[in-house]
């Protein structure tokens, strides 16, 4: 067994339990519920070791790095992260129609790297600006805080479906949202996962920030991805204002949740692939 | 209050103002990221059209975060933080420090949780009982009697109110830092050449030298590949000398810099040279020299009396090199052979034998920094994620408990309120009145209605 398979059986996985979270939501099969948990939990294992023989084999290879250095390796942590971020949220909610809001994404973030033909698989060695104990620091926080928005993203998603939902019904006839859980709650599920994101994307920005300083003498230099995760981090703290001091809630704080999850895909995303081919006459930088 | 003060207050302290200010800052530097910083004024020619070019340069869109605007924009948000926070704070500040035990009743019945027991017990014993179980919430106890009624109070985290405060004042903490460094620090270069020293670094933009009050010098630089032709390790060793006296001496990498007196220095960049560095060395009698020398020129060593040359170069950058070296003695046949960098060759020839060592010679680049604000910034960071995680995480949660005879029994009112997290407020407070409804030494008697 090497890491590659391990992380196929992981896309899998995650792939069969986000569709039996949808059918537990869409056919109201409560039953199906813990096979739901269980097949994403056995993808969470079959990815931890998949990531910890990744991690094995460089060293094998001669070139020993954390499994952090290339799009492939932070698809899969991100994938990871969003996987355990939502299973944490199940234990702490007891209710399994979150995961169809939830699980999706850590599929796709899988799926995106095994498929993708612009995403090199092949474990690289280090350059120079990388080798740093910075790295893992850095890489972890940044996508602890993803996940968490991944999770916000998805939460908000169910708020406006089942307002929605409730607005058209007028409370008569059943629902596929009737098992979700209360508007109220899924709010602050939503403010919860924004906080504990905006935390650690704070982290993840300050800890760029000193390994950005101890490579090349400046702590902020503006570069695109830089900018962007600054420009993330001023959706979210407005979020958060509005929250706090204007007492937005609902429907409201579900968009600003889309809409950050958007710019913190472009962070991600969007910089390496849209930005860097816009400068890639430019300089290196 | 006056009212015409109010309203620039109220305008400067506005959370609309922080929101305006986090919009227009994001819009602004998605345009920064999507129009490259930085280039010659050719290059916005070629890219956008001189029509175009013109208009980036009257709104400094080539430089756009050290624009005039963008600066106002961050000033406009410090200011925000200002005068918030001396608006606020006071408020605050009375929060964290006020007298819970001056509550009137009406109040208290106001309060976001309330439960109200009617107990047998006479009010002393209620009183004696209800302070046992307040003991274990938390904080210290505080206790007033009103004529016949006892009012106890007791707060968990009042100070926790202050943490948004925190987090506030680390953005300013975090600009002073880069004002400082953008006004006492400076950014620059050097190259220096394999086995020479520099008293000097050419500042960024203004190509302005400026002396370091001491001199660095690189003994030696080395470059590493991977099999892949990736760059492995850039190394310089560094010496610093001050007076003519080497003073510290550190090998630095990328991501491990030198520092001296307030500077640093980073590897940053590297350049051949088309010129070799030779070691010899006579191994009988230990004599040694370093010589500098090109490519097809013949070197001697006077005080040996041997003189030598490379005569051929092969390989590249990224697989290495090896040198064909020639090396007479004058007296017998000279001799030559390959020579790589990685390993001494020994030379024998009938008067002696020599260890050779020779590589291609190198200018490191350095980036040098001098920046005294960057501990503030760092100051800035940690009290930004201390004080959000207690703004976020702790809260400042408030019970009251008022006793006083009612009826011919006696009447409990249990009320509390947070500040944050109102549902697991909700869970602590109904596990609070938990205590109560299951003290033993309570007696909760029927309510008449």
């Amino acid at each position: 067994m090497n890491s590659s398979q391990l992380l196929g059986i992981t896309t899998f996985a995650y792939l069969l339990s986000s569709v039996i979270y949808i059918a537990v939501l869409v056919f109201r099969a409560k039953k199906l519920g813990l096979a739901a948990t269980l097949v994403a939990l056995g993808g969470l294992l079959a990815q931890t070791a998949g990531i910890a023989l990744r991690w094995v084999e460089s060293y094998q290879m001669g070139i020993g790095h954390a499994p952090l250095s290339n799009m492939y390796e932070s698809l899969v942590v991100f994938s990871w992260t969003i996987a355990i971020c939502y299973l944490v949220l199940e234990l702490k909610y007891k209710n399994r129609t979150l995961g169809g809001f939830a699980m999706p994404f850590a599929f796709f973030s899988m799926a995106y790297a095994s498929f993708a033909k612009e995403i090199n698989q092949e474990i690289t060695p280090l350059v120079p600006a990388l080798q740093s104990n910075w790295l893992i620091a850095h890489v972890v926080t940044c996508f602890i805080g993803y996940a968490a928005f991944a999770v916000a993203c998805g939460m908000g998603i169910l708020y406006l479906l089942k307002a929605k939902h409730e607005e058209t019904a007028k409370g008569g006839g059943d629902s596929i949202y009737d098992n979700a859980p209360d508007l109220k709650i899924v709010d602050d599920i939503i403010y919860k996962t924004i906080v504990f994101g905006f935390l650690w994307l704070s982290t993840g920005i300050i800890t760029g920030a000193i390994w950005a300083n101890s490579a090349w003498g400046t702590y902020w230099s503006w570069d695109p991805k830089e900018t962007w995760s600054l420009i993330t981090w001023f959706v979210y703290a407005s979020a958060l204002h509005a929250r706090f001091v204007r007492g937005w809630a609902g429907k409201r704080i579900a968009w600003l949740a889309i809409i950050g999850f958007l710019s913190v895909i472009f962070t991600y995303y969007g910089v390496n692939f849209l930005l860097s081919g816009l400068h890639s006459y430019g300089s290196s930088s | 209050m006056k009212k015409d003060k109010n309203v620039l207050v109220e305008f400067f302290s506005s959370v609309q103002l922080s929101l305006f200010t986090f919009f227009v800052l994001a819009i602004a530097s998605i345009i920064g990221t999507i129009i490259p910083q930085n280039k010659e004024p050719s290059f916005y020619v070629a890219e956008y059209g001189p029509k175009l070019t013109r208009l980036f340069e009257i709104l400094d869109i080539p430089d756009m975060y050290n624009s005039w605007w963008f600066v106002s924009l961050l000033v406009l948000l410090s200011l925000n933080l200002i005068v918030c926070t001396f608006e606020r704070l006071p408020k605050v500040w009375r929060m964290v420090v006020m007298d819970n035990l001056d509550t009137s009743r009406e109040r208290l019945e106001r309060q976001s949780q309330r439960q109200s027991f009617l107990v047998a017990n006479d009010s002393g014993d209620a009183v004696a009982a209800v302070r046992g179980i307040l003991t274990k919430f938390g904080g210290r106890l505080q206790e007033g009697a009103d004529g016949e009624a006892t009012l106890l109070f007791t707060q968990k985290g009042a100070w926790t109110r202050l943490g948004v405060y925190v987090v506030h004042l680390s953005v300013l903490l975090i600009f002073a830092g880069a004002i400082i460094g953008s006004v006492y620090g400076y950014k620059g270069s050097v190259m220096i050449p394999e086995g020479e020293a520099s008293g000097f670094v050419y500042e960024f933009g203004t190509n302005r030298p400026i002396d370091m009050g001491f001199q660095v010098r690189c003994d030696r630089f080395d470059v590493s590949f991977y099999d892949t032709g990736a760059p492995k390790e850039f190394r310089s060793a560094l010496t610093v000398v001050k007076d003519g006296k080497d003073v510290l001496s550190k090998s630095i990498v990328v991501n491990d810099p030198l520092d001296y007196e307030g500077l640093t220095f980073y590897q940053a960049s590297y350049e051949p040279y088309n010129q070799l560095v030779v070691q010899l060395a006579n191994d009988g009698s230990k004599a040694k020299e370093t010589f500098l020398l090109s490519p097809r020129e013949e070197t001697p060593w006077a005080a040996e009396g041997v003189s030598f040359g490379i005569i051929n170069i092969e390989g590249s950058d990224r697989s290495g090199y090896r040198y064909k070296v020639w090396f007479s003695d004058g007296k017998s046949e000279p001799v030559t052979f390959w020579a790589t960098a990685d390993q001494a060759a020994k030379v024998e020839l009938p008067s002696a034998t020599y260890s050779l060592s020779l590589k291609r010679r190198f200018a490191t680049g350095l980036q040098v920094a001098k920046d005294p604000g960057v501990w503030y910034v760092y100051a800035g960071c940690t009290a930004m994620l201390l004080g959000l995680l207690v703004a976020f995480f702790l809260s400042h949660q408030r019970i009251w408990v008022y006793i006083a005879r009612e009826d011919g029994a006696t009447r409990i009112l249990l009320c509390g309120t947070a500040n944050k997290n109102r549902l697991g407020f909700e869970r602590d407070f109904e596990a609070l009145a938990d205590q109560f409804k299951h003290s033993d030494r309570l007696t909760l008697t029927e309510e008449k209605s």
